[in-house]
């Protein structure tokens, strides 16, 4: 049997007395389109964290296609292909929508260390981050500062310096959130457009969009994996129903 | 397809990346103005040098604070340790050579500034602002204590440095040679940070100023990279340094000062930080402010100076070239047609 993409073996984090990763085994598989969802406070953002690196986790271990890659630092994890959203638009905002996307691919690629040549004659760099725009239907708006645009639109280039990295595993955390509902659709398509072979998943609170994106559903509540199945299942599991899904079906 | 024929080649935002480095039309102007300055105004050369002197140590501040987003008070520990190295080397007989010599306090101000960043940059915010202050004064006592090298208070004076490439003396009475010497290095140094700040380096180091977070998540070893930035910077500084101990065959512990460091920002302040000219722009209006107003006031010409950089705090964030680029934005803007 071959390694998962991405895997977490019994991964705890503890803040002191709170324990916010409590034994989570978890695994995603290549190409995969799995969601994470939970109560506020489960510990998703958590677990986002311990995945990138941003965070160490206090044991257990995290595996990237069978690699041991637990102590990797953070930018070295980039490299082995795990790329990340934010929950709140962390974008570079005085800068325009292309040069956002540059500087992320720029780093993909080993341009960013160069000092004596001028940023604007790596064209393959700047042509790649034009294409990438395209696709996501913001070139358009490519000369823009970004602090500018609409904040549906920033979130979608949060999602392009996602994807300017090349990543094989697409971490989401809320891509949809604080964005009006009648631009959501925006990000839904988007994210639809993600390569197949891209491991992503997704965390959120937005039931129609998880049902709508996933084929498997992991559901943390208190720091620990309650359930894991396919949207099916979880939608009919009476224990999940009632610890979250009945809460969010009000909203 | 190669890359010239790309269908994005002309897109607005491409082009404007494409040649954001391209030298504009206005750009030699400063250097043109600093040349006529020599033949207009050669009784005044002394004060030119030290201008000159005060907007390389400005672009030095600009690089870390502007474009890397490093906050620092304590720049001039660079501009002393360079200073210092000049003028230590020269008064022991070890070496008085101008040139070689600036490399000298670029090398040393660099160093310190590699292992201070190295420490000091794991820390942000006002911390690193402490830091950085905290390292100038231990700098600038250590120099007070150490007597027999650096003079301590009274510092060393008559500094015996050797004739620029073997024949233009340094006359302190008629500084031509200086003021010519200053104006070289200044321009080799803003090639090499004008260069610095176009490239994907300097790119890079904006993204960390703009979003340290995200850089960080885009995989880009964030702190290698502004402590190079940080070393680059000292040793810039430490040119500026070792160049006005050159100029005025002198260094005293006011080159490694808190007066020095606060001055230089709020000249980078009034300028407009992150600009490359606002250095020039920030030294002229502070010399030509303080001249003005110590003729008005002469008990009491800081206030008006802190008047205005309250104002300048403000209401002009981007100081007076931030204020011009307003107005050209103004007059180029789009207008309905007729």
């Amino acid at each position: 049997m071959t390694a998962p993409l991405l895997e977490t073996l019994a991964l705890c984090r503890s803040f002191g007395a709170l324990t916010a990763a409590r034994d989570i085994d978890f695994r995603l598989e290549a190409g995969a389109r799995h969601a994470l969802i939970g109560p506020n406070g489960a510990g998703k953002t958590t677990f986002i964290n311990l995945l990138t690196g941003v965070i160490a986790p206090t044991s257990g271990a995290i595996l990237l296609k069978g690699r041991n890659i637990t102590s990797v630092g953070q930018a070295q994890r980039v490299k082995l292909g795990i790329a990340r959203t934010f929950q709140i638009n962390r974008l570079f905002r005085r800068l325009s929508v292309l040069e956002n996307v540059y500087l992320a691919v720029a780093e993909r690629v080993g341009a960013a260390p160069a000092m004596l040549q001028p940023a604007g004659t790596r064209r393959d760099v700047i042509e790649e981050s034009m294409r990438l725009l395209d696709t996501l239907k913001l070139a358009p708006h490519a000369s823009r500062r970004v602090w500018e645009l609409p904040y549906g639109r920033q979130r979608l280039v949060e999602l392009a310096i996602a994807l300017g990295l090349k990543p094989e595993v697409l971490l989401l955390d809320e891509p949809a959130a604080g964005v009006p509902s009648a631009e959501s659709h925006i990000i839904l398509d988007a994210i639809d457009t993600v390569p197949r072979d891209i491991g992503v998943l997704i965390i959120d609170h937005d039931m129609d969009l998880v049902f709508r994106f996933a084929e498997r559903i992991t559901v943390l509540v208190s720091g620990a994996v309650f359930a894991t199945g396919s949207p099916r299942e979880i939608g009919a599991d009476p224990n999940v129903r009632a610890v979250y899904l009945g809460q969010a079906a009000r909203g | 397809m190669t890359p010239t024929e790309s269908p994005w080649a002309d897109h607005p935002a491409a082009v404007a990346l494409a040649g954001r480095h391209r030298l504009r039309a206005w750009e030699p102007i400063p250097w043109i103005l600093a040349l006529a300055f020599y033949f207009v105004f050669p009784k005044y050369l002394g004060f030119g040098t030290e201008l000159l002197i005060t907007i390389l140590f400005a672009v030095s501040l600009d690089l870390v604070l502007g474009y890397a987003g490093i906050v620092t008070l304590g720049q001039a520990a660079f501009f002393g340790a360079g200073a210092y190295t000049v003028g230590i080397l020269a008064k022991r007989g070890i070496w008085n050579e101008p040139i070689t010599g600036l490399v000298l306090a670029a090398a040393v101000a660099a160093a310190i500034g590699l292992g201070s960043g190295l420490v000091l940059l794991r820390t942000g915010g006002l911390t690193l602002l402490m830091l950085t202050l905290c390292t100038m004064a231990l700098l600038e006592e250590a120099a007070n204590l150490a007597h027999d090298y650096t003079g301590g208070f009274d510092g060393l004076d008559s500094l015996p440095i050797a004739p620029l490439l073997g024949r233009f003396e340094f006359n302190p009475l008629y500084p031509t040679t200086q003021y010519l010497y200053v104006l070289a290095v200044l321009f080799v140094c803003f090639v090499f940070v004008r260069t610095l700040v176009y490239s994907p380096f300097g790119q890079s180091l904006t993204g960390i100023r703009e979003n340290t977070l995200r850089m960080h998540a885009v995989g880009a070893p964030v702190r290698g990279r502004l402590v190079l930035c940080y070393a680059l910077s000292a040793a810039i500084a430490g040119v500026a340094g070792g160049i006005w101990a050159q100029a005025n065959a002198y260094v005293n512990l006011g080159t490694l000062g808190l007066d020095r460091a606060a001055t230089v920002l709020i000249i980078l302040v009034l300028g407009g930080y992150g600009r490359l000219y606002g250095a020039f722009v920030g030294a002229i209006a502070y010399m030509a402010l303080s001249h003005f107003l110590s003729k008005l006031y002469p008990t009491a010409w800081q206030l008006g100076l802190g008047l205005l950089l309250v104002v300048i705090a403000l209401f002009a964030r981007n100081g007076i070239l931030g204020i011009a680029e307003l107005g050209v934005r103004w007059l180029r803007r789009p207008r309905p047609m007729p």
